[in-house]
C-alpha cells in the first residue's frame, strides 16, 4: 500500500509513490539517484546523510520520507550551479578538507546550514555547527580552516 | 529493517485521539521519530499502523506569561526551544540543556514530546524539567489530565501514558525569586546521551543566606530520572557551603541505582553523581544569588 509523496529536490519537483516505511535517504539515493548523501551508520550518529529539509539540516536516515511531503530538500548535488562550484566546495578543495570523501556531502550540507543561519560564526560556533558530522580521516582541522576562509570572505565573487 | 506499516497523518489532536482509540494496540505514534525510528530499524517496534502527529500544528507552541509561566507544546522541536527568545530570556537553563542534546540535525526534527514519551532515563529534558517543578499534560478522548514529571516515568522506556492518550504539552511555573537552576551531563563524545546527568534548582530566602528550597534530579542513574530527596534534605534550611554540597553529592550517589554498561561502571556512575551534584549545585547557587 504505497502512498504519494511530493518533494522538491534541488529545485526540481518530484511526484513519487513509496512504501510508508521509506526513509528520506532512501528516496534521495534509491528513487532519485542522488547518491551524495551517504548511509554511514543508519542510527543517526554520524551525519553522513545530512541534507537540508525546509531550510534545516536533518539526518535523512532518520526522517520518514512521508513526513517531508510537500517539502523542499537541498542535497550536495544542488550546491554547484552548472559547472560553478559553491564557495564551500571550492574551499574544501583548496584546503584538502576531505580524504575518503564519505563524510563530505553531509559535512558540506551542515556547513551550508550553519552559514545560512549565521554567516559570521566564531571558531567555536563553526565547531558546534559541524558537531553532528563525524569525519574519520581529516581530524577536522582542514574542514574548520576551509569554513573559516569562507566566513572571512575569501571566496566572495568579484562583482 | 523497518517492517511495513500503514501510515496515517492526522491534522488535529481530536483526529489523532480518534485514531489512537480506533487502532489501540496495533498503532504507534511518531513525532520526529529521532528515537522511534532507531527502534523500528532494529525491529524492536513494528506497529501495523504508524500515526504521524508531526503535522498537528496546534501542539507546536511556546508561550509564556507572568501568571501561568512557560507552556511548551508536545510537538515543539528541540531546536525551537534552544533558539526561542522567550525561553532564552525567561527560562535560559532549558535553552542551555537543549544545546547539549544530541546534535543540531536531531534537534531540528525531533520534538520535546517525543523525547519525554520515549522514556529514556538518560534523556536531558526530564531532570531539568523535574527540578523546575514542571507539569506534563496529556489528553485522551475522555478528557485531559496532568501530572508532575516525577509521576510520568515508571520504568526504563515506560511512561504513565495510558492507551489512547497523547502527550500534549509542558507547563513550567515561573521560578520564585532568588532561584537558580542548572543542568549538566557527563558524556565522552559531545552529542552522546548522558553517562550521568544532574539538574539542580536552589531557592534562597530573601536575605540570600539560607536555602529555602532545593531540588536535585539525576538522569541515567536509575531506571527512570529520579529526585535525590535525601541529598535535598542535607541542603534544605541551611546556608549552603562547598562542604555541604559535597555531602549532598555523596548522599545522592547512594540514592542512585545506576547500571554498569559499555560507557561506565556502576561505581563510576556513582562517582559522577557525587561530583556533578556538587558542581551543578554550585552553579545553581550562583544563579540563585544573582536572581
Amino acid at each position: 500500500m504505497k502512498e504519494g509523496l511530493t518533494l522538491t529536490v534541488n529545485g526540481q519537483p518530484y511526484e513519487l509513490y513509496i512504501k510508508p516505511k521509506t526513509l528520506l535517504v532512501e528516496v534521495l539515493r534509491d528513487h532519485l539517484g542522488l547518491t551524495g548523501a551517504k548511509r554511514g551508520c543508519n542510527s543517526s550518529s554520524c551525519g553522513a546523510c545530512t541534507v537540508i529539509l525546509n531550510g534545516m539540516a536533518v539526518k535523512s536516515c532518520s526522517v520518514l520520507a512521508l513526513q517531508a511531503d510537500g517539502g523542499e530538500v537541498l542535497t550536495v548535488e544542488g550546491l554547484a550551479v552548472g559547472n560553478k562550484l559553491h564557495p564551500l566546495q571550492e574551499a574544501f578543495l583548496d584546503h584538502g578538507a576531505f580524504q575518503c570523501g564519505f563524510c563530505t556531502a553531509g559535512m558540506l550540507m551542515s556547513s551550508k546550514a550553519l552559514l545560512d543561519e549565521n554567516p559570521d560564526p566564531t571558531r567555536e560556533q563553526i565547531k558546534e555547527g559541524i558537531d553532528g558530522n563525524i569525519c574519520r580521516c581529516t581530524g577536522y582541522n582542514s574542514i574548520i580552516r576551509a569554513l573559516t576562509d569562507v566566513v572571512n570572505g575569501e571566496y566572495k565573487e568579484a562583482k | 529493517m523497518i517492517r511495513d506499516f500503514k501510515y496515517l497523518a492526522p491534522k488535529t489532536l481530536k483526529e489523532a485521539l480518534t485514531l489512537l482509540d480506533k487502532y489501540g494496540e496495533d498503532c504507534k505514534v511518531i513525532g520526529g521519530g529521532q528515537s522511534l525510528l532507531i527502534l523500528m530499524k532494529q525491529g524492536l517496534v513494528a506497529p501495523e499502523y504508524l500515526i504521524s502527529i508531526k503535522g498537528i500544528s496546534e501542539l507546536d507552541y511556546i508561550e509564556s506569561d507572568a501568571k501561568e509561566g512557560l507552556r511548551i507544546g508536545a510537538l515543539t522541536t528541540h531546536r525551537a526551544i534552544e533558539k526561542s527568545p522567550v525561553i532564552q530570556n525567561g527560562f535560559r537553563v532549558l535553552a542551555e540543556m537543549e544545546t547539549r542534546l544530541a546534535s543540531i540535525q536531531t534537534r531540528n526534527w525531533g520534538t520535546i514530546g517525543g523525547n519525554l514519551c520515549h522514556g529514556d532515563p538518560a534523556g536531558d529534558p526530564a531532570p531539568i524539567l523535574m527540578v523546575l517543578g514542571a507539569t506534563l499534560k496529556m489528553a485522551g478522548l475522555n478528557g485531559e489530565r496532568a501530572m508532575p514529571v516525577e509521576d510520568f516515568f515508571l520504568d526504563y522506556f515506560e511512561t504513565a501514558l495510558e492507551p489512547g492518550e497523547l502527550f500534549t504539552g509542558i507547563q513550567v511555573p515561573v521560578p520564585p525569586p532568588h532561584t537558580g537552576s542548572a543542568y549538566t551531563k557527563f558524556n565522552v563524545i559531545e552529542s552522546d546521551l548522558a553517562t550521568v546527568g544532574v539538574a539542580v534548582s536552589i531557592t534562597l530566602d530573601a536575605s540570600g543566606g539560607v536555602c529555602r528550597d532545593v531540588r536535585i534530579a539525576l538522569g541515567a542513574a536509575a531506571p527512570t530520572p529520579i529526585r535525590a530527596r535525601q541529598a535535598e534534605e542535607v541542603l534544605k534550611g541551611k546556608k549552603i557551603t562547598d562542604e555541604l554540597l559535597g555531602e549532598a553529592g555523596q548522599i545522592a550517589s547512594t540514592e542512585a541505582e545506576p547500571v554498569s554498561d559499555i560507557y561506565a561502571s556502576e561505581e563510576y556512575r556513582r562517582e559522577l553523581v557525587k561530583i556533578l551534584v556538587k558542581r551543578v549545585g554550585k552553579e545553581a547557587l550562583a544563579g540563585a544569588m544573582q536572581a
